[in-house]
């Protein structure tokens, strides 16, 4: 392979770490990962058709909410390397080498996400300085990482064996791992805990306490929280004394007439 | 208080749009896509605060609050966000906890729709359609699928931040003192009550630590597990409310979020090596 083709084969598994985490052009599905890496490297038509068949074997892959799909960035970018590449191994073999090897590289999804913890921090810093470059400099970093996720992994199948690749990342101990991942899973209850300092008052604790236990006992969808959540708000607001000063409230309120207004806004809608 | 009105340009709209795209860039486990957030509003924030270093720190601080929802569905929180710091900017009394659970009452249903119909939906259809064309040796599964996703992806951002940002303008803007009270407290309440329901649900804390084995009469063996215990004895999501509150407390008392995180770190590591916690 020639070194232009290496540089480009490169790019692209960048682009595809980036979008890994991004999901906004989809430079990491294997349709557009894999027809680029046949591009870059001369032998397109069979980048194509191993997207093809590769997407179809993703369709069920997708992020939803917090949890972390099966890295669909690196299973293209490292088949596609195995197909396309100087390996010219046949689909079916690209493919079941390439699996594995995807979900091996989850390890470093785990990694950048915790790494990407220690960001937002200097995030934070730079934004008690005011300083709006440096929390762009922060996203950018963040960001670099996330693309040399995928493409150092790619490089190295260039290098070597990818089953040597897929070795190297299983060296990498479960204790820490895994430690790492199982501690990912709860670190969002400090950003909950912060929101909450910020928001929280004795009148919206019952709120809190009622979005829970109906979240954990039920298995209502977002959706329909959302609307609970939007009705308890409404009805407090039309029984709260605060806002009807003829019922006694505090004069702090706007009477009815407030109240005739937020009507006429809600029925524009 | 403000003698020039300060506004919201076309170009700072377009640059936020075109910032959106990297919501997630810096996605960790702690606040989720702050970082991105923050970097989105930042064209606001410029425009709004630029020449005044304390409002412009204390917007950044406040967009860095923890944020996550699916990554488009973001396009019209974003819009309303910008509106109401405008309004804010310009003399409006929002406040924080306004802003926060404006936020967080809109992304916790909003992921809910977005999910299902981006993922579920729309990437499946046209990701099977495309794959069969490809599978034909054909280079028009890949570039039908690319324009067709980016085509629908752009003109979806574009158009919900827009009706957000208008929407958004037009309710803080022409209410009355009283009635913007209202929607603040309304506001806070959605969001509150979102934050309670994301506790159990976008947490993930799995104790796999056998209790107990117990023979039954009929041969077989029941295992109890610390699951088993805290989610179907005590009540499912126990333990992130409890973690959540030790954290609120912590922050209280003025420990350092990163302190905390790393002590975290540590918990999570030390409770799967030994096998109470696990993946």
């Amino acid at each position: 392979m020639s070194i232009i083709s290496v540089i480009l084969v490169l790019i692209v598994a960048f682009l595809a770490g980036m979008e890994g985490i991004l999901d906004q052009f989809q430079f990491h599905q294997p349709l557009v990962a894999a027809t680029l890496i046949g591009a870059a490297t001369g032998h397109l038509m069979e980048g194509v058709v191993l997207g093809g068949q590769l997407q179809l074997i993703a369709l069920g892959w997708m992020n939803i909410g917090a949890a972390v799909a099966p890295d669909a960035a690196l299973a293209s970018v490292a088949s596609a390397i195995l197909v396309a590449g100087p390996a010219q191994t046949s689909i079916s073999t690209g493919i079941a080498m390439a699996i594995p090897l995807a979900v091996a590289g989850l390890v470093l999804t785990t990694i950048v996400r915790t790494l990407t913890v220690g960001l937002a921090h200097i995030a934070d810093r730079e934004a008690e300085e005011g300083s709006i470059r440096g929390v762009e400099l922060v996203q950018w970093v963040g960001l670099i990482l996330q693309g040399l996720r995928i493409a150092i992994p790619a490089g190295l199948i260039l290098a070597v064996p990818a089953t040597a690749v897929q070795g190297a990342l299983n060296a990498i101990p479960d204790w820490l791992t895994d430690g790492l991942a199982v501690a990912g899973g709860f670190i969002v209850v400090v950003g909950y805990a912060m929101v909450i300092n910020m928001m929280a008052s004795a009148e919206l604790w019952p709120f809190f306490f009622l979005g829970f236990a109906l979240s954990a006992v039920t298995s209502l969808n977002l959706i329909a929280m959302g609307i609970i959540g939007l009705v308890l708000a409404l009805v407090y607001l039309q029984l709260s004394p605060q806002f009807n000063g003829h019922s006694g409230g505090g004069s702090n309120g706007g009477g009815s007439h407030s109240g005739d207004q937020l009507d006429a806004i809600l029925n524009d809608y | 208080m403000a003698n020039v009105e300060k506004k919201i340009t076309n170009g700072d709209l377009r640059s936020s749009f075109w910032r959106l795209t990297f919501l997630q860039a810096s996605w960790n486990y702690e606040r989720m896509q702050n970082v991105g957030w923050a970097y989105a509003m930042i064209p606001a924030i410029k425009r709004l605060y630029g020449d005044d270093k304390a409002e412009r720190s204390a917007a950044l601080k406040r967009h860095l609050e923890f944020f996550n929802t699916h990554p488009y569905v973001a396009a019209p929180v974003l819009g309303v966000e910008i509106a109401m710091e405008e309004q804010r900017a310009n003399g409006a009394e929002i406040d924080d906890a306004t802003l926060q659970g404006v936020k967080i009452g809109m992304m916790g249903p909003l992921a809910g729709v977005g999910d299902p119909i981006f993922w579920g939906t729309a990437r499946p259809v046209i990701g099977a359609f495309a794959a069969s064309l490809a599978m034909s040796r054909s280079i028009a599964g890949p570039i039908v699928f690319f324009v067709l996703w980016n085509a629908l992806r752009m003109a979806f951002l574009w158009y919900t931040q827009k009706m957000g940002y208008q929407q958004g303008t037009s309710i803080t803007k022409n209410l009355a003192g009283g009635a913007l009270q209202k929607i603040t407290l309304g506001a806070s309440i959605l969001g509150m009550f979102i934050m309670g329901v994301l506790v159990p649900r976008w947490t993930t804390m799995k104790f796999p630590l056998v209790v107990s084995k117990v023979k039954m009469t009929d041969g077989t063996t029941k295992v109890t597990t610390l699951d088993n215990i805290l989610n179907q004895q005590l009540l499912p999501g126990i333990a992130p409310l409890a973690l959540t509150f030790l954290t609120i407390w912590l922050l209280r008392k003025k420990v350092n979020a990163l302190v905390i995180i790393l002590m975290y770190f540590v918990l999570g590591i030390v409770l799967n090596a030994i096998g109470v916690m696990g993946k």
